[in-house]
């Protein structure tokens, strides 16, 4: 069994949630329909770190002398056929594989009207991450990749900040924008064959035109004017996403995919960690962008007006500021950044469906951290939410890491409401 | 194409197990959304923890189910508090994003909790001293007629749920039209006219919470036992989610409508399934796969939800000028 690098150990867990929520859409509806005679029994065996372990072989035993036998694919699956109504026995041969496996090797199934899955780990045991020792090393190394999380984080709040801001909406689409900036770069870069260090400006740029002003002009502009109220408003939002979602998986599939250029760049050595040029460089111009439209918001006329706005609309809509240009700009200037921070997390990790909705909440962690519609506050925000999720990884299990950074959130939030930046108002 | 096929398991999965389990939840939620006004978005959360409560008590503790159900409603009630304490007192977008939080804290802590069976959960024979008491005789086979039937268990689970349903559906309708129901729509409608009045407004809220919450906790210890298993990945937001298209759909602040609501989104979703397959299979649809079908249900879910929202946000049974609340 060959180890494999922590790189791909990372994409091998993106693989695996995707799998889990692809099985999750399945089971939510398909599941109950299949007749008696066709259920099948998927066995998953990987290991700690949740490699798929493949040439595993299992057994499936049930009563009146059922039996059954697979062998894991690469993936570490094995599918068996199983009879409904039944209480069925999976035991995997150990002598097929090299590690003892955690919770023993035999387990007892009950099978009633539907699939099921049965997954074996294999490993030492003891839970996964957060255990080994904490050393200044992996304390570097976990602080850079939180430091480049948090690009990725700021870039996308500092978006959904403004739109809170200057419309109210609570977007809960926006994550969709980070995905769909990436696709947009993946298509130009895959199918177009261009280079992404073209393939990416012009993918901000359609995602400015079309999934931001694009969607202000074809779906919230007209609900604004219809006065739909900002619960309802949040709730669309959410169909938004879902429609989008899945739009992104029926053209493109559930699988991960990279772009074509430094997808497996190797990293390089910097005293006591290792970084990925790519990384470097996609954090240096994430500090440009961040600063300059900082910068753009603190002086330039439409910045002012942006900030008005998003203080008192009906006052600066009086003092003669065009409130819907204001807000066409937000969305163009929030759905370019979070197409950049697509193209960012694409390139350093892959490009899945779902992307963005994954780190939403991180979103709304940093924007509720620095303070609901303040500038500086979702940068702020940003960063302690990032590095956080990163760090936590010392203390707690890595399924725990977002966790950690909504726990903060809550915590926050109650002792300090309107965020580290936020002035006191109104949040009750 | 064989409509009659498609058309039986469609009602079948319209009253059937998977609808059952979204419609006690999302009772639920109309509970607290619909009559409270409360944007709770982490109803999985409560479902998972009624799920894990029976998983838990079952089969790693090997106590009995009855055990299981009590702490579920226990653990229904601390979490319903645990939540709402701290809580209620915010603006309904932070109750939203505060709520979706804790659901997702549940999740990815259940999956890191060896007790809990890690990210593979809980399986075992949650069910069988429920399986036990099935009244159906084990000569039966199938029961129903033709394609429209249920197995001699799911046929219980099936009776049961929808007894489970009449009951909490009653109890709602009964508690709404009480004194207490009306200081609770009320507070959705203004909540600072009803402190005028003198009541006490947190407190209210922080009951529709629990009983809104104790509900969520039912499904999931329903779908726990029917499914003999809890696997912390189908507790995702989107189960929320799901559970708002359902509530919409049939009409929020309707007795009636989380029913309707539940059994229609199963019906559509089942019938939108099956006519593709079959249509893929027989080859009268061309343009599309087999695995572009799952997909596409989702898609007409994220738009039926949209559409809903805009056009028609009381859905089929529901009164729009219960409807407009608001936040800011």
């Amino acid at each position: 069994m060959h180890q494999r690098t922590k790189g791909s150990s990372a994409r091998w867990l993106l693989r695996l949630v995707i799998v889990g929520l692809l099985g999750l859409g399945v089971s939510l509806g398909l599941a109950p329909s299949a007749s008696a005679e066709d259920l099948q029994l998927t066995v998953r065996v990987q290991d700690e770190e949740r490699n798929a372990i493949p040439d595993a072989a299992v057994t499936v035993e049930g009563p009146d002398g059922f039996s059954a036998a697979g062998v894991t694919d690469g993936e570490g699956l094995a599918l068996v056929p199983i009879p409904a109504n039944t209480t069925v026995t999976v035991t995997l041969d150990e002598a097929t594989v090299t590690q003892p496996v955690i919770e023993g090797n035999v387990r007892e199934v009950q099978i009633l009207s539907r699939d099921k899955t049965v997954i074996f780990r294999l490993g030492e045991g003891g839970g996964g991450g957060g255990g080994s020792s904490i050393t200044l090393e992996r304390v570097l190394q976990l602080l850079f990749g939180g430091v480049v999380l948090s690009f990725i984080i700021a870039l996308a709040s500092l978006g959904l900040s403004l739109i809170f801001g200057t419309t109210g909406l609570t977007n809960f689409s926006h994550g969709e924008l980070l995905t769909l900036g990436a696709f947009t770069a993946l298509v130009l870069n895959t199918a177009g064959g261009l280079n992404i260090i073209i393939a990416a400006p012009i993918a901000i740029a359609i995602s400015a035109a079309l999934w931001g002003w694009g969607q202000n002009q074809l779906l919230w502009k007209p609900l604004r004017r219809k006065g739909t109220g900002l619960i309802a408003a949040m709730i669309v939002s959410i169909g938004l996403a879902i429609t989008i979602r899945y739009l992104i998986v029926f053209f493109f599939g559930g699988a991960p995919k990279s772009f074509e250029q430094f997808a497996g760049q190797a990293p390089i050595d910097l005293g006591p960690i290792f970084v990925t040029p790519k990384e470097l460089i996609l954090s240096g111009i994430a500090i440009v962008v961040l600063t300059v439209t900082v910068w753009w918001l603190k002086v330039s006329r439409l910045g002012k007006a942006t900030r008005a706005v998003s203080d008192n609309p009906a006052l600066a809509s009086s003092s003669g500021v065009n409130v819907e240009l204001v807000i066409s700009a937000v969305w163009i200037l929030g759905a370019a950044l979070a197409a950049y921070a697509g193209v960012f997390l694409g390139l350093t990790q892959n490009v899945v469906w779902t992307m963005g909705q994954y780190l939403l909440l991180t979103f709304f962690a940093a924007v509720v951290l620095g303070g609901l519609g303040t500038i500086g506050g979702a940068i702020v925000g940003s960063f302690v939410v990032g590095i956080t999720v990163q760090l936590s990884t010392l203390l707690v299990p890595t399924e725990l890491k977002t966790a950690a950074a909504l726990f903060l959130m809550i915590i926050l939030l109650l002792i300090r409401p309107q965020g580290l930046l936020g002035r006191r108002e109104r949040v009750g | 194409m064989d409509f009659g096929f498609i058309l039986s398991q469609s009602i079948t999965q319209a009253i059937g197990v998977t609808a059952i389990i979204y419609c006690i939840a999302a009772i639920g939620l109309n509970v607290q959304f619909g009559y409270g006004g409360l944007l709770n978005f982490g109803q999985v959360g409560f479902v998972a923890i009624g799920a894990y409560s029976v998983g838990a008590t079952v089969v790693k503790v090997g106590s009995s189910l009855w055990l299981g159900i009590i702490i579920g409603i226990l653990l229904g009630v601390a979490l319903a508090l645990l939540l709402g304490i701290p809580t209620l007192r915010l603006r309904a977008d932070y109750l939203a994003i505060v709520t979706i939080a804790a659901s997702e804290i549940i999740r990815f802590a259940s999956k890191s909790i060896d007790f809990l069976g890690g990210a593979q959960g809980v399986t075992g024979p949650i069910g069988a001293d429920f399986y036990a008491l099935n009244p159906f005789p084990e000569s039966l086979d199938r029961i129903g007629f033709g394609d429209f039937s249920f197995t001699r268990i799911d046929m219980w689970l099936v009776v049961t749920g929808w007894a489970i349903i009449a009951l909490i559906t009653l109890l709602t309708w009964a508690l709404m039209r009480s004194p207490w129901g009306r200081v609770v729509k009320g507070i959705r409608e203004d909540e600072d006219a009803v402190r005028s009045l003198g009541k006490n407004t947190y407190l209210f809220k922080l009951q529709v919470l629990i009983l809104g919450g104790v509900f969520g906790s039912f499904a999931g210890m329903y779908s726990a036992v029917a499914k003999g298993a809890v696997q912390p990945d189908g507790f995702v937001p989107d189960f929320t989610f799901f559970l708002y298209v359902m509530l919409i759909l049939g009409g929020t602040a309707r007795v009636m409508g989380p029913l309707l609501g539940a059994a229609i989104f199963w019906f559509l979703l089942v019938f939108v399934e099956q006519t593709l397959k079959e249509g893929v299979s027989s080859g009268v649809i061309s343009f599309i796969t087999t695995t572009q079908i799952g997909p596409i249900r989702f898609i007409l879910v994220g738009i039926g939800l949209m559409l809903l929202m805009i056009f028609r946000p009381q859905g089929i049974l529901g009164d729009r000028k219960e409807l407009m609340l608001d936040a800011r």
